[in-house]
């Protein structure tokens, strides 16, 4: 488990590393000067937070359906939510900082940037749900119908957001700056997609061992409980 | 398992009849927000009846959280919802039931809330039938997802402050879509309300379907 996690970690870094040395030397352009380096990050980001949420979506089933139901697969889900809440947060962070010289502003009502703010808010409820105490399996049965019925209104967000900028005004920016750029910058965003994958998987990794443990360690203390009245019950009958 | 919903709408509506809660506190409540809207945005220049549709239907969503909260706190008096489980009601039937019972009671308050956006607001009515049809796709989408997430949440210590937080960011959806559909109705635009009807459509198709797939299993949880 440990070697997973540390050539993992270490391959997550390298990459990362080598994605924002890569990053920081792209070359400035005519039309977004240097702000175009936000390319290295923060698409991957916006990929990362994606996958995150299907990631949890496809565990929240797997938990679902009685033949694969394991509790792995709530941790699974737990950890990949988390994580994908902190890449949605970064993804719109580097957005506005890299919209803010581009656009002029902090924030545009553009159908991308309406729905991810949407999906944060949605698994920031999911991740408010999760903390709630109680009996485990309960609690990742509940956990697994929220999470799926989170999923079902992306795509349907996903339209919404898109007529509303779309029948009104006309799509009013393309995010898409690709198509007049050369090879260097593609190839660093796409070497940026692996380092948030990796960096991704190994958080997730770090987070699933967290919910692990943290199982463990209620199990282990409601032993303890049990093992402590016995006791008690035990002395209390040999004084009588 | 329409009987059974029959039955629980019914059981619903009795309660709310006598108790009163819906038309002496959520009513009056959805009333005063729209009133709020006039103090915050200034009235004198036309942004009120500009902005009616969706001062509208924010005004709904927020009583249709009461809505729900109310539906799922008759059951936990008196361990209500023990009897729910052991009466041998279809669980399918209780989640049309309660949904449907919450439909009903907000879609008189619509009717309340559009005579008061009419004479308050000075937004004149057009397009009654694409209205009305909104607002019956628009209802039965925030019911459906409200009884889920209710049931959801019933049972909770938390669930007066996780039920907003889990609820609103999946009916945005609704609120966007009924907005635009109510706004191109009263401009005499109706072919632009149609596809916003039809989304209406199918998260209400989507919603009351997956609760009656899910509503037993969590009831039985709650």
């Amino acid at each position: 488990m440990n070697a997973t996690s540390r050539l993992l970690g270490g391959a997550a870094l390298i990459s990362l590393v080598t994605t924002v040395v890569l990053g920081l030397g792209l070359p400035p352009t005519v039309e977004q000067g240097q702000y175009v380096k936000f390319i290295a990050i923060h698409p991957p980001l916006a990929w990362a937070a994606y996958l995150s949420f299907g990631v949890t979506a496809v565990a929240s089933i797997l938990y679902l359906v009685p033949r694969t139901r394991h509790r792995r697969w709530d941790h699974i889900a737990g950890a990949s939510a988390e994580v994908g809440v902190v890449f949605t947060a970064l993804t719109l962070v580097t957005g506005s900082i890299w919209g803010r010289p581009t656009w002029g502003v902090w924030w545009v009502w553009d159908a991308r940037l309406t729905l991810t703010a949407l999906m944060l808010f949605l698994f920031l409820g999911y991740l408010a749900l999760r903390r709630v105490a109680g009996d485990p399996d309960t609690r990742a049965r509940r956990s697994a119908v929220a999470a799926i019925l989170a999923v079902l209104v992306v795509p349907i967000d996903h339209f919404a957001v898109q007529w509303w900028r779309t029948l009104h005004q006309g799509q009013s920016l393309t995010m898409t700056p690709q198509k007049n750029l050369d090879g260097n910058y593609i190839a660093v965003m796409l070497l940026g997609f692996l380092a948030m994958t990796l960096v991704y998987a190994w958080l997730t990794l770090q987070r699933y061992w967290v919910e692990e443990l943290e199982d463990e360690v209620g199990d282990q203390g409601l032993q303890n409980a049990l093992a402590e009245r016995r006791a008690e019950a035990g002395a209390g009958a040999g004084v009588r | 398992m329409l009987r059974d919903a029959a039955l629980v709408a019914g059981k619903d509506l009795r309660i709310e009849a006598r108790s009163r809660v819906a038309s002496n506190q959520v009513a009056p409540f959805a009333v005063l927000v729209l009133l709020l809207f006039a103090f915050a945005l200034d009235p004198d220049r036309g942004v009120l009846a500009r902005t009616a549709p969706g001062l509208f239907w924010v005004a709904v969503l927020f009583s249709g959280l009461l809505a729900v909260q109310r539906s799922f706190s008759l059951e936990s008096a008196d361990n209500a919802r023990d009897g729910l489980r052991l009466s041998g009601l279809d669980p399918a039937g209780i989640f049309l039931g309660k949904a449907g019972a919450i439909v009903v009671q907000m879609l008189a308050l619509e009717v309340i809330l559009a005579g008061f956006v009419t004479l308050m607001y000075g937004r004149h009515l057009h397009g009654p039938a694409i209205l009305i049809i909104t607002c019956v796709a628009a209802t039965a989408g925030m019911a459906a997802s409200g009884t889920l997430y209710g049931v959801l949440a019933a049972g909770l210590r938390v669930r007066e402050t996780l039920l907003p937080l889990l609820l609103l960011p999946v009916v945005a959806p609704v609120l966007l879509a009924a907005t635009r559909a109510s706004e191109s109705a009263l401009d005499g635009a109706g072919s632009e309300a149609w596809p916003w009807v039809r989304l209406l459509g199918v998260f209400a198709v989507i919603y009351v379907t997956f609760g009656i797939l899910a509503f037993g299993p969590l009831l039985e949880e709650a």
